[in-house]
């Protein structure tokens, strides 16, 4: 079972959808016990980062998502979940989890690119990451972006994957059991189908 | 880099799957699940849905169907058909629909761009722009499927939808749509430039030399649903999309 956590933040159905495609049970709750109780968890997000803090603490989510990190279960930061992993961003005041160390950033683009950065972009490995176990590295592994704001990780051993969009960006980052990945698997055809199912398998 | 989107348009007419040209009545093409199947298959970028009867026949969307079909798809899917209110924006979510498009009902007030753009982020809302030529070659908004001219110039209309915080306008020239002979190249650059967001070009896409004149007329993504649905002279029914290889040597 699959704990994919609810706190007001967007789109929850297509992550749904993909766990119960790959065979697998997921449920949706913002309920304290049943999060406290996961195996493994699923931090989701699209949105802004205040409005998450927000929605977090006063579903007093905070303290047991950190808990919940410290103590080993596999947590997975998707998107501006992955954001929220970091220490602060500056698309908002508030202080983020402080999971992995790491600043969010805003995109200051020259034209004729765009913000948000939106579409399919490929990652360049950083390091060894096990949610890319079984991914050919002879072929572009290409994932669905979109946002605004990108996480500047502090420590390189923490980056999983880079971006190229104007500058090259942490895609995906990693420490211990905690992961996060700016990109949407759930939307990201076989790429983020396999990557999922490294997530759910890991024991 | 990030690379240009080429999105298949399905569009939807008493539950089946069809095609039209310049927006008329629709030729029924396959079943909607289906395609969505085959899409899915080819691993296509995005999938824009459209229910063509919906704002027509002043109704809400067919969640079930969408719902069906939305869960055999493991790419961003983009709804647009009778969204009028906030209430069917967070419905289409809860299914797995990533983006609401947005078309008559932006036309009679933003605010709901406004609105839905605030809870759920501009990256999720698109307006859709229908434009044709009118007798004097101006270009002119048309809302319900095109069946209603709108008094609005549609490249202020298209910046008035970005400030109101829709995070990417779908161009459609009605003119052209099902012609297959390009899009409508001067439209484009007459909007994309202008705006702060993607612009997706749609409607007249006939090869993939049309896609890359959209591109370099300005549009940040390309629409098309004949080409995707249509192969050859005589138009058999063939779901197709080009390879990441082909793709790849278009925009390179």
């Amino acid at each position: 079972m699959i704990t994919v956590i609810d706190y007001g933040m967007g789109n929850l159905g297509s992550i749904q959808n993909i766990i119960k495609k790959l065979g697998y049970q997921a449920e949706i709750t913002a309920d304290l016990n049943k999060i406290s109780s996961a195996k493994k968890l699923i931090l989701p997000g699209v949105g802004s980062f205040d409005k998450a803090m927000q929605n977090l603490a006063s579903l007093n989510l905070v303290d047991v998502i950190k808990q919940k990190a410290s103590e080993g279960t596999p947590l997975l930061g998707i998107c501006l979940g992955m954001q929220l992993l970091a220490d602060s961003s500056e698309e908002g005041s508030l202080k983020g989890l402080s999971i992995i160390p790491g600043e969010v950033k805003k995109f200051i683009v020259p034209p004729p690119l765009k913000v948000p950065h939106m579409g399919w972009n490929l990652i360049q490995y950083n390091q060894a990451c096990r949610l890319y176990e079984g991914f050919d590295v002879f072929e572009e592994t290409r994932f669905y972006f979109v946002h605004s704001y990108y996480y500047q990780c502090i420590h390189q051993q923490q980056v999983a994957a880079t971006t190229k969009f104007d500058i090259t960006f942490t895609s995906s980052v990693f420490k211990d059991n905690v992961f996060g990945v700016q990109f949407h698997p759930e939307k990201s055809h076989k790429f983020g189908m396999l990557l999922l199912k490294n997530f759910i398998e890991l024991t | 880099m990030l690379r240009t989107r080429i999105i298949p348009v399905l569009l939807l007419s008493k539950k089946g799957l069809v095609k039209t040209v310049k927006f008329g009545k629709g030729k029924y093409i396959g079943d909607p699940i289906n395609a969505v199947k085959l899409f899915n298959d080819k691993e296509v970028d995005e999938l824009v849905i459209l229910d063509i009867d919906a704002a027509k026949e002043k109704r809400k969307p067919d969640f079930t169907a969408i719902s069906d079909m939305v869960s055999e798809a493991f790419m961003p899917v983009a709804y647009g058909g009778g969204i009028t209110e906030i209430e069917d924006i967070k419905k289409m979510f809860s299914i797995g629909v990533e983006k609401v498009i947005i078309n008559s009902a932006a036309l009679i007030n933003l605010d709901l761009i406004k609105e839905a753009s605030i809870i759920y982020g501009d990256q999720s809302i698109v307006v859709s722009i229908d434009v044709q030529k009118n007798f004097w070659g101006k270009y002119q908004i048309y809302s319900h499927a095109g069946i209603n001219p709108v008094h609005k110039d549609a490249i202020e209309f298209a910046k008035a939808a970005a400030a109101a915080g829709a995070g990417e306008i779908i161009i459609n020239a009605v003119d052209l749509d099902g012609m297959m002979t390009g899009y409508d190249t001067n439209l484009i650059a007459k909007i994309a430039p202008h705006v702060s967001v993607p612009v997706v070009a749609c409607g007249g896409a006939g090869s993939l030399h049309d896609l890359k004149a959209g591109y370099q007329a300005g549009a940040s993504a390309l629409a098309a649903g004949s080409l995707f649905v249509y192969h050859g002279p005589h138009k058999a029914v063939l779901i197709n999309y080009p390879s990441q290889q082909q793709l790849k040597e278009l925009f390179n």
